[in-house]
């Protein structure tokens, strides 16, 4: 095992985080106050409770979900693109590496960073609501859980990109829509029983649902499946990265 | 000699269709310098990158000390440095970090006394804190050397090291390379350059449209295809070459002072004293005379002249 390898990758990606501190920070804490504002005080005056939580409660874990998902994807995907881009990853390449410890210094460093920033989210909503968490172990579990899917998830997309089009792609098209509509600010059960059903194929559902039971337990799935499906995902993507570094895929020609 | 490298009838298909090697079979020799000539698209880079393992190879083999540099790939990246043709490198690290990541990334313990010892020995020492993007592409090529060289290999590949570094910079390499050929580091470098090869290199490999034409020691290598070339000056110009002169090829320069016979070392008779003695009879006195070995790059150029 190369473990100084992982060591330097890690340090590297983390590094590249602290650069931009301010705005690694700075965003997470300005969006999460903005949903607050909008979501919470304007609409959640309206709606007050959902399923026997106040509104601005309910709305946490799914603002969570919301900057997880996207800035796991995207930060994942930028570390293994851009060294692509430049001509860079010619190095790891040539290093005595092997594809499991390229990922977990990639990935790896991707995850932690989203685990920091859930961790302000965490702070910033405390600010404006009084969490509590029924179930900590759970909260924590669910949180890695899906730090390293979504980073691992990332990172397949800046494998597979070869433009920057193609970088922002399946991010913006797919996964943004997936998490607004997974019911990060709203219960399955307030929508028509058609558009219920529907939403069930959304994995993001699932997510969410089970990452906001481990607050209030109130879900829309049950927990267990909830833990399954995140659990398939992350093999899934575990599948597909191994082969995409079998074959060499769009890394070595 | 030992071989450190063998190459075994290996060829390269890229996905576009472009073969770019062609049943390659060459040994690098252990301590040796070995420099691999050719032009633009020849195959020199992809040659390398296989050996180097950022390119898979489509079939054949290569090892390095006895290893297959596919199953074995931690031995054998592990006694590699390379210097890539591109300036590839990030732009905001600095050249003290950029360096400790890649010995870190070729799994040796971080060993600051070594890396301030290699950065001084480029004189990038007092550029340690300087972000990459603030640096000179000749800086950047010093920092991109002292990368390969950070987890000390035992052979180092520099690909086209001289491209756009000036006369300084270019000598220092070469002092460098040969320093670290001292103490038993073996080199393969690529060049255009045929003074280039004819000055650094112990063997010269040329490589033409991914095929390996020739490898060979650089002395016996110019001897055996060395042509010599036989300058007459003329006391008196003229226009045309005599009659009598026409089996010896003679060329003659623009000014009519000059004439040039060109004839092999190797061959039995060089015909000098008949041609001295046909001038003679033709009437054409001399001020001067001198001979000229023919350069590697006039056996490069024909070489690949008659591949074409
Ligand atoms: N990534 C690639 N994809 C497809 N074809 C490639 C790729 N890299 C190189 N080639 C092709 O392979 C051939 C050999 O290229 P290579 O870069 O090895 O040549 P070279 O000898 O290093 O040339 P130069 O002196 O210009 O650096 C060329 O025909 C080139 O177009
Ligand atoms: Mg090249």
């Amino acid at each position: 095992m190369n473990f100084q390898a992982i060591r330097v990758i890690y340090k590297f990606e983390m590094l590249r985080a602290w650069n931009t501190l301010l705005q690694s920070i700075a965003s997470p804490v300005i969006s999460t106050s903005l949903y607050f504002v909008v979501f919470g005080a304007a609409i959640g005056s309206r709606i007050e409770q959902v399923e026997g939580v106040p509104y601005g409660l309910f709305i946490v874990p799914g603002l969570v979900m919301l900057s997880l998902l996207t800035q796991s994807i995207a930060n994942a995907s930028f570390g293994i693109f851009f060294p692509k881009f430049t001509g860079q990853i010619y190095e790891v390449l040539s290093a005595p590496i092997s594809f499991f410890e390229i990922i977990v210094g990639y990935v790896g460093a991707a995850a932690s960073k989203s685990l920091i920033l859930g961790t302000i989210i965490l702070i910033t909503a405390n600010l404006f609501v009084d969490l509590e968490v029924a179930h900590p172990v759970w909260m924590v579990t669910f949180l890695i859980l899906t730090c390293i899917s979504f980073s691992l998830f990332g990172f397949i997309i800046g494998l597979w990109a070869t433009n920057f089009e193609k970088l922002q792609l399946i991010p913006m098209l797919i996964i943004t829509p997936l998490v607004f509509l997974g019911g990060s600010f709203y219960s399955v059960n307030m929508l028509p029983p058609v558009w219920q059903t529907v939403t069930l194929f959304n994995p993001v559902l699932y997510l969410i649902s089970g990452f906001r039971w481990s607050f209030f337990e109130v879900a829309d799935v049950g927990v267990g499946i909830s833990l399954m499906m995140i659990t398939i995902f992350l093999l899934s993507c575990l599948l597909l990265v191994w082969w995409m570094f079998k074959s060499g895929y769009r890394l070595k020609q | 000699m030992k071989a450190i490298v063998k190459i075994s009838n290996l060829s390269k298909t890229y996905n576009t269709g472009d073969q770019a090697l062609k049943n390659i079979d060459l040994e690098i020799y252990e301590g040796e310098i070995l420099a691999l000539l050719g032009p633009n698209g020849a195959g020199k880079t992809t040659l390398i990158s296989t050996i180097c393992g950022i390119v898979s190879a489509s079939s054949g083999s290569v090892t390095v000390a006895g290893h297959d540099i596919v199953s074995g790939y931690r031995i054998t990246r592990d006694l590699i440095g390379l210097v890539p043709q591109e300036l590839t490198l990030g732009a905001f690290d600095t050249v003290w970090n950029t360096v400790s990541f890649s010995r870190g990334l070729f799994g040796k313990k971080p060993n600051p006394a070594y890396i301030e010892q290699l950065l001084k020995d480029l004189s990038l020492y007092d550029k340690k804190n300087n972000a990459l993007m603030t640096l000179s592409g000749g800086m950047k090529r010093r920092v991109l050397i002292a990368k390969a060289l950070s987890h000390e290999p035992r052979i180092l590949f520099l690909d086209e090291p001289t491209a756009g570094v000036d006369v300084e910079l270019r000598r220092d390499m070469w002092r460098l390379v040969r320093g670290l050929q001292e103490s038993g580091v073996t080199i393969i470098l690529t060049t255009h350059y045929i003074e280039e090869a004819e000055e650094i290199a112990d063997r010269v490999g040329i490589i033409s449209n991914g095929e390996l034409v020739l490898v060979g020691d650089k002395k016996t290598l110019m001897h055996e295809l060395g042509k010599k070339q036989l300058i007459l000056d003329l006391k008196h110009p003229i226009v045309d070459i005599p009659e009598s002169l026409a089996k010896y090829a003679l060329e003659i320069s623009d000014d009519g002072n000059q004439l040039t016979y060109t004839y092999d070392t190797h061959s039995t008779r060089t015909g000098i004293t008949a041609l001295l003695q046909s001038l003679n009879e033709a009437g054409l006195s001399m001020k001067d005379l001198k001979t000229r070995q023919t350069s590697l790059e006039e056996i490069f150029v024909n070489l690949v002249r008659s591949q074409a």
